[in-house]
């Protein structure tokens, strides 16, 4: 891939990164209803600390897994139908589109990850134990998160059904990124290889690079 | 404004048309938007286009663009089949103005023509110019959703000077501008024409576009007339 290529995906990233700093969306909104859905369940099973400590880390998983699809989809969707025709006569490569506007579902989700993991920490009282792993498992589950909810922002924006399709879409494929995660924590709290779960994660998010990249441009023509 | 003498762009042989469409049609489920639609855009030359509201002109103006393939029929724009993949390689020669603004709301004047010159490798350097030209440079840092729709327009007029265009495409262009700045259309579409590119000009107000235009045609009904 060109210089050019990379030269536009970072003119995307740069731009949606702005729109979002001005818009605070993930900031103010997706970040502290985050925060509260990890408080509602000590509410609700009371503060039965070793309970928590078990669920904590599955809880935490499903609340970076739903918060964080929305997010990369709404990354991927937000522009108008004159926006997008007005990018295309730019000559914007739909592949530099796509991977621009994942990597900012990424960052985004990766800041979402650090701030509701603390509040996990400290709300579940979770063991840090094997914690610098955490370095490859974060950015992992958040770039297949982030190509997964462009992935799915860009079919239902091309088929123009409205957000209705996206759970269709993203719960069959965000399960082995899922599993990956859960297992991942577990097998660091229990002292156990996590290379198994690493290398599954790894691949979910190769395929669904190339299988983003590749289909960037004939979702963009059947709009 | 006066009206400059046509000069062929490198590689443009002398009368080597824009664009040409040949029986061009296009259906969006059971209804049929364009139909046979046959049109010939020489160099140097700029179109108006009339039509009720559903005639189909915008439609058109996209299967110009390349963003909409035909169903039926065959053209070239910019020497480009629109059957073939070879229409993205022309895109980023065709402006296209629509009648709904396409800058990003969030972003400033000024950050808005950034994004499309740093898209299109352009110098940013054309951007304070291009916002000047059009009578916007106290405005450029201003966030476009705190624009008027007039002032958005000539933002998009802006974009369309900076990326020197060969196929200039304009839906309703003097809408939401005031006497003044009904100039920057004729001085951006002779800036294109004077070039070698060519323009379309999609408007209801058949006297101002006539003035402009070097001839006009109708759409009836998805037809030509």
């Amino acid at each position: 891939m060109s210089a050019a290529f990379w030269a536009q995906v970072r003119t995307v990233a740069d731009r949606d990164l702005l729109r979002e700093r001005r818009r605070g969306e993930v900031l103010w909104i997706t970040i502290p209803f985050g925060v509260i859905a990890l408080l509602l369940v000590p509410l609700a099973v009371g503060t039965d600390i070793p309970l928590l400590r078990q669920i904590g880390p599955g809880l935490f998983w499903v609340i970076v897994m739903l918060f964080g699809v929305l997010v990369a989809v709404r990354q991927a969707n937000t522009d108008t139908p004159a926006q997008r025709d007005a990018a295309a006569l730019l000559g914007l490569d739909p592949a530099a589109s796509f991977a621009g506007r994942t990597l900012t579902s990424a960052l985004l989700l990766l800041g979402f990850e650090v701030v509701v993991g603390v509040a996990a920490v400290a709300l579940y009282d979770l063991p840090l134990r094997g914690w610098p792993w955490l370095l490859v498992v974060f950015p992992l589950v958040a770039l297949g998160l982030a190509l997964l909810g462009t992935l799915a922002g860009s079919i239902v924006s091309s088929v123009n059904s409205g957000t209705a399709l996206v759970p269709l879409l993203v719960a069959p494929l965000s399960v082995p990124l899922l599993l990956g995660a859960t297992q991942a924590f577990e097998g660091l709290r229990l002292g156990h290889s996590i290379l198994s779960w690493l290398l599954l994660m790894v691949i979910v998010v190769l395929v669904l690079t190339i299988v983003g990249v590749l289909t960037a441009r004939p979702l963009q023509e059947t709009r | 404004m006066q009206r400059t003498s046509v000069r062929t762009l490198p590689g443009v042989a002398q009368g080597t048309p824009r664009a040409v469409l040949e029986g061009v049609g296009v259906r969006v489920g059971t209804t049929t938007i364009l139909r046979d639609v046959d049109l010939r855009l020489g160099a140097g030359e700029t179109l108006g286009l009339f039509g009720a509201n559903g005639a189909g002109k915008t439609t058109l103006l996209r299967v110009l663009a390349t963003l909409l393939k035909p169903d039926r029929g065959e053209g070239r724009v910019l020497g480009a089949a629109l059957s073939s993949d070879e229409r993205y390689d022309v895109r980023d020669r065709i402006g296209l103005v629509g009648h709904v603004p396409a800058l990003y709301p969030e972003l400033t004047l000024a950050e808005n023509l950034q994004f499309s010159a740093r898209t299109a490798a352009v110098s940013s350097g054309r951007v304070d110019l291009s916002l000047e030209a059009v009578g916007l440079g106290k405005a450029a840092n201003r966030r476009a959703d705190a624009c008027s729709h007039g002032m958005q327009r000539r933002a998009e007029f802006a974009r369309e000077l900076m990326l020197d265009r060969e196929l200039l495409l304009l839906d309703e262009p003097h809408s939401a501008l005031d006497r003044d700045a009904a100039d920057l259309v004729e001085g951006l579409v002779d800036r294109v024409t004077s070039g070698g590119g060519a323009a379309v000009l999609v408007s209801h107000d058949r006297e101002r576009v006539v003035a402009l235009a070097d001839r006009c045609v109708e759409l009836k009904a998805g037809t030509l007339v």
